[in-house]
């Protein structure tokens, strides 16, 4: 019944939104993992990351991937947490982490059963398409599971299309850049080093009209 | 399902199939003789050419509406495209909300035959609204920049395109042997000749640059090469196609090469200003539909007017 909601929210709201409203562009497509377990890092600039992420893969994929999210937004009690479990999928980490108890703890299970994450570094959506630091989170991840690829994933037009603060997509083409698969490193330091090098790499590659 | 489409452009569909047969082989004989060469960008962009031909003989032959509707649609990814490659500030957010909704309302218009309102929409409404619009979001730095850019692509891309769909509202005299969809057929079809042939005489012959600044492949031989196959053939069939005769046929010729040539050189000027080489990567081969439809977003209007001033 879960993934029918999956399904549903792919195939009637993610493809329309993405390939018909606003428009793909991906580059070295190829670079695409093919099943989990995976890691997906992405940046981060709008609520419309996850449905370009989403739409990156083949649909019999969808049940099994999941997108690693804010707790104190997405699980607000009601129809929201309804909507960020049942629907798009979420894991919800804790993001003080309190608790006392691992907040990644359900990523590592997820992982475990083959799950494909995805992740966004950066912690938040910040200011439209202007990358900030990366979160070291998804190191730790990493270390944990030294043979999962990390697969880092540039976007660049969500946040033009629908910045923070606003619910409908203005259509612009969206340019997505898949990067070589990254793993463990040995050390924290240079497994982020590595992961902000490929980002800049990836962006490089991107012509970007201003923006202000 | 039944096809309604009048006789002369079954027969020049046929001819562009026969045409593109031709091509497919050309490249196919050319990969295998030269296997040294890469041959992969000329391939799919004839490919791209089927497709194409399939959407626009799917878009005109069963419903009118649907031809409206497909029109709307190049009209709209064009926009998209043009927006995507042009600075734009986030203070503009919504005005380029608003922007959009003048694509259904512009070829409404077009589809109700309402000429006033068709067009004076966007050269007078649009251009009077979006600036108010912009002015209550209250962002100053960049305003004129972004208003001016944002205009002249709804000209562009919205107004000057939707002049396809115009043709296909002009009322027909009684036994006529065209119709809308013949008209539309002509002007698109001689545009795109002479996009090609221009392209064809300009590899065969080209020698003497036109416009190196702006477009450095471009030349005189193309050119006037494109210019006397276009005229030539518009000689030759507008009679069938349109209620052109006799010098009129020769002139709308000249018109759509001439003019053609000049809508692809300006869309080249503003990716060499924006430092890109294709608006998009939507059509293989050939980049985006703005690097396709660059011709036409001069020859629409300006075959539209011509025959408006003459015959309607």
């Amino acid at each position: 019944m879960k993934a029918f909601w999956r399904y549903a929210f792919v195939l009637l709201v993610a493809w329309p939104v993405m390939l018909f409203w606003l428009g793909l562009n991906v580059r070295h497509r190829d670079r695409l993992v093919a099943g989990g377990p995976a890691i997906v890092a992405a940046n981060h600039n709008s609520h419309l990351d996850t449905l370009a992420l989403l739409t990156l893969f083949p649909l019999e994929l969808i049940p099994r991937i999941r997108p690693v999210a804010a707790a104190d937004y997405f699980m607000k009690p009601g129809f929201m947490a309804w909507f960020s479990t049942n629907v798009v999928g979420i894991i919800p980490v804790v993001r003080d982490g309190r608790a006392g108890r691992d907040p990644l703890g359900e990523c590592y299970a997820a992982l475990e059963r083959g799950e494909i994450l995805i992740i966004f570094p950066e912690g938040s959506r910040g200011e439209a398409e202007r990358m900030t630091e990366f979160k070291s989170g998804i190191a730790h991840l990493a270390a944990r599971f030294p043979h999962v690829p990390v697969l880092p994933v540039f976007m660049h037009g969500t946040g033009k299309s629908m910045p923070r603060g606003t619910f409908a997509p203005v259509p612009f083409f969206i340019d997505i850049f898949v990067g070589e698969p990254l793993v463990w490193s040995g050390t924290r330091e240079s497994f982020m080093t590595r992961l902000r090098e490929t980002f800049d790499a990836l962006r490089a590659e991107l012509h970007a009209p201003e923006y202000t | 399902m039944k096809i309604d489409l009048p006789l002369p452009v079954l027969y020049a569909l046929g001819g562009v199939i026969a045409l593109l047969v031709v091509a497919s082989v050309i490249a196919a004989v050319l990969a295998r003789t030269h296997p040294d060469k890469d041959y992969t960008e000329l391939r799919q962009r004839i490919r791209t050419w089927w497709f194409i031909l399939a959407g626009f003989f799917i878009a005109v032959a069963f419903h009118r509406a649907v031809a409206f509707v497909a029109l709307a649609l190049v009209s709209f990814i064009a926009f998209k495209e043009f927006l995507s490659i042009v600075p734009t500030r986030r203070a503009d957010y919504s005005v380029l909300l608003w922007a959009y909704l003048a694509i259904p309302f512009q070829y409404y218009w077009a589809w109700i035959g309402w000429y006033g309102m068709f067009i004076i929409f966007i050269p007078v409404y649009m251009f009077l609204f979006l600036p108010m619009r912009m002015v209550l979001v209250g962002e100053t730095p960049g305003f004129l920049r972004s208003i001016g850019i944002l205009h002249w692509g709804l000209m562009t891309t919205v107004f000057s395109l939707s002049h396809m769909a115009y043709l296909l509202a002009l009322p027909q005299p009684e036994g006529a042997v065209y119709d809308g969809v013949s008209l539309l057929f002509f002007l698109v079809l001689l545009t795109e000749l002479n996009d090609v042939a221009q392209y064809v005489w300009g590899k065969l012959l080209g020698r003497h640059k036109v416009i190196p600044k702006v477009s450095p492949n471009k030349t005189w031989e193309g050119f006037l090469g494109g210019v006397a196959t276009t005229t030539l053939v518009a000689w030759l069939i507008a009679p069938w196609f349109t209620p052109l005769a006799g010098y009129q046929c020769v002139a709308t010729g000249l018109l759509i090469a001439v003019a053609g040539f000049i809508g692809d050189v300006v869309v080249s000027a503003v990716k060499r200003d924006m430092g890109i080489k294709d608006s998009g990567a939507i059509l293989p081969g050939h980049g985006g539909v703005l690097d396709r439809l660059d011709s036409l977003t001069f020859t629409a209007p300006l075959f539209f007017h011509f025959l408006y001033y003459l015959h309607y």
